[in-house]
């Protein structure tokens, strides 16, 4: 039985590696094909089935002829997304703590009022604030830069990091505060000293959301720049031309990608071993 | 330990929370290397009383000073002060080494003053084979050990502790409580504040215990003297475990006239009792099962360890009477019970003692001897 059950298992996340790595094989194989090669039905081994061609990758850089430059924008989105989810995380973790160990008073509104406003943020469609964002960008006179992005993209991650944060120390009993401050620690040396070090899962996660939903943003990106700046996923639907170029766009994808599976790989030890380590009891 | 050797001194502490009172004016008197048991039951006000002792919560009137200084403005982290929760509570993320090391890092001492402390206090509370181990690799007791060296270990004027051993097992919880004898024996100028909720615990750790109910402080002595001589029914009630027996009664013509037809001679330490109405305490294990007494019904018999709780009824009264060793009675039987005595305490009708069987009566915990039989 027990190997029967050991034999599905294997079965059940082998199909599933498969389904979730197939299309990533899929964009690879297609952009290193040129034109014909795409459009003559489904192959998959390169020199035996098609002639690979490095064109759907030259495209992404500027020297190439008539192809559009990708390192800019790739440039301008890794800012972006690192700036807004580096201050989200840190203005969001302070936030959180003081939501979770200080009582709030806000006219009739309390602690739990306040936490439920940071995350209804994340409950209106986007669209909602596209003008909003707009007015205010173009009175700021941040319309199509970088800081604006910066600006509109912290509004939009700090309820995330809010939640998850919260959570985390609601976690943590308040009698380790206190035993922190009878050991002599001022309010900041505990969160500093105790606080935070027995949170880094939950930084992990904050930050994980944080970078994915910053950097996978289509819609404020658009919207928000123009011609002086353009990020990562503005720049690669403009690819698409009276002509799709399945090869470039497999290209651009698989570029746009790599970022998130590096942090993915870096963090996801810190993640499995801070579940561990984070048991409190 | 510390070299601060003075009082602390609170008078009428008070706090109420959202309309509940949970501190009603308690006044005492803290001397420096002295070992107190804050006795009393759940929401007596314990954890309260120590909360605002620490510092952890606001006192809304009163004053608490030490040395000349205002305790009650001074920021908790200032204060020399150690708490063990009932939850085992512990820095997670440091092995137990860096968690007993945390206070005396922070009070900046040498490195190898800290490792040489640490490495002492780990021997005394048996830790050390789990110098290297995060806190959450520990079973319950040694998570409460090393809570309890974090404590110790930074010679603070005040320990408090919260109930440290109410969380663990039985076995456990007694062979912690022999060790707590020992460690608080060597106390040099700390002061030391043990709440429970046990008479037994009170007892057995010594000291001076304060009798809390309420929010309010009902009596301070050595345990002894007010095990023997609780000033009022609360006390006697709450000082002992089953809680006293207490029957409406009177005394008249040289006689005393208790429920179920009962009467005694008002001799020895009753004979000064003047004719009324009095409420008449009687322990448990001072009421005999057999022999020329009245007849009771038997409601429950309660087990535990060698001794039989017979819970009775006596005329309509509710009577427990504990019976060496271990038996079993049908309910609904009716058993002759007799009452001694020499043993009975009197108590006012405010609730005041007004007569105490010199020795505090037969069948008291005294010592030892109540260990036994628990």
């Amino acid at each position: 039985m027990a190997s029967l059950y050991r034999a599905l298992k294997a079965a059940a996340i082998l199909a599933w590696s498969a389904f979730v790595v197939a299309p990533f094989l899929w964009a690879l194989t297609t952009s290193f094909k040129t034109a014909n090669a795409v459009t003559s039905g489904p192959t998959y081994l390169p020199w035996l089935q098609y002639q690979p061609s490095l064109e759907g990758w030259r495209v992404l850089f500027r020297s190439y002829g008539q192809g559009i430059d990708i390192v800019g924008p790739y440039l301008s989105s890794l800012f972006v997304t690192v700036t807004a989810s580096a201050v989200s995380l840190v203005l969001g973790t302070l936030a959180a703590y003081g939501l979770s160990r200080y009582t709030y008073r806000l006219g009739f509104l309390g602690n739990g009022d306040i936490t439920f406003f940071f995350i209804s943020q994340r409950i209106m469609p986007p669209i909602v604030l596209a003008i909003p964002f707009f007015l205010l960008l173009k009175f700021l006179g941040l319309l199509d830069t970088e800081l604006g992005l910066v600006i509109v993209y912290v509004a939009l991650l700090l309820p995330i990091a809010v939640w998850v944060m919260v959570d985390f120390f609601n976690n943590i009993p308040r009698e380790v505060d206190e035993t922190a401050m009878l050991d002599g620690c001022t309010p900041v040396e505990t969160f500093w000293r105790v606080i935070l070090p027995n949170c880094k899962p939950g930084l992990v996660v904050a930050g994980l959301f944080c970078i994915v939903f910053g950097w996978n943003d289509f819609f404020f990106a658009f919207t928000l720049t123009f011609t002086n700046t353009q990020l990562l996923p503005v720049a690669i639907v403009a690819l698409n031309s009276s002509v799709t170029p399945w090869w470039s766009l497999s290209a651009s994808g698989l570029v746009s990608v790599a970022p998130l599976v590096g942090v993915a790989v870096v963090l996801e030890r810190y993640l499995s071993r801070g579940n561990l380590a984070g048991a409190i009891r | 330990m510390s070299g601060n050797a003075a009082p602390l001194v609170a008078e009428g502490l008070s706090r109420s929370v959202d309309g509940e009172v949970h501190l009603a004016g308690v006044s005492l008197s803290l001397e420096p290397g002295r070992f107190y048991t804050l006795l009393g039951p759940t929401l007596a006000g314990k954890t309260s009383l120590l909360r605002v002792l620490a510092g952890l919560d606001p006192a809304q009137s009163g004053s608490m000073v030490m040395g000349g200084r205002d305790l009650l403005r001074a920021p908790v982290w200032t204060r020399s002060v150690a708490m063990v929760y009932q939850q085992f509570i512990n820095y997670p993320h440091l092995t137990v080494h860096d968690n007993v090391a945390f206070p005396l890092r922070r009070a900046k001492r040498s490195a190898a003053e800290v490792d040489r402390t640490v490495r002492e206090t780990a021997e005394k509370l048996g830790l050390t084979p789990f110098l290297g181990r995060k806190c959450s690799e520990l079973s319950g007791g040694q998570q409460q050990r090393t809570a309890l060296a974090r404590a110790l270990v930074k010679g603070a004027d005040l320990l408090l502790l919260d109930e440290p051993l109410v969380n663990l097992d039985y076995k456990l919880r007694e062979q912690l409580r022999e060790e707590f004898v020992n460690l608080f024996s060597d106390k040099g100028s700390t002061i030391v504040v043990y709440a429970s909720t046990e008479p037994l615990e009170a007892l057995m750790l010594g000291g001076t215990v304060l009798v809390m109910s309420e929010g309010r402080l009902l009596q301070a002595g050595p345990a002894h003297e007010v095990f023997a001589r609780p000033a009022s029914e609360e006390v006697a009630r709450i000082f002992n475990d089953p809680p006293m027996n207490l029957l409406d009664g009177a005394v008249s013509d040289g006689e005393l006239i208790l429920p179920g037809g009962i009467r005694k001679p008002t001799a020895g330490h009753l004979a000064s009792l003047r004719p009324g109405r009095y409420r008449f305490g009687i322990r448990a294990g001072d009421i005999r099962v057999g022999g020329a007494g009245v007849p009771v019904r038997m409601e429950l018999a309660e087990i535990s360890g060698s001794v039989t709780y017979l819970h009775v009824s006596l005329d309509g009264a509710p009577l427990v009477i504990q019976q060496a060793g271990v038996h079993s009675h049908a309910l609904g039987e009716t058993i002759v019970a007799d009452v001694d005595a020499t043993a009975l305490y009197a108590f006012a009708e405010d609730g005041r003692l007004a007569a105490a069987p010199a020795g505090g009566g037969e069948g008291g915990f005294r010592d030892g001897s109540w260990r036994e039989s628990s």
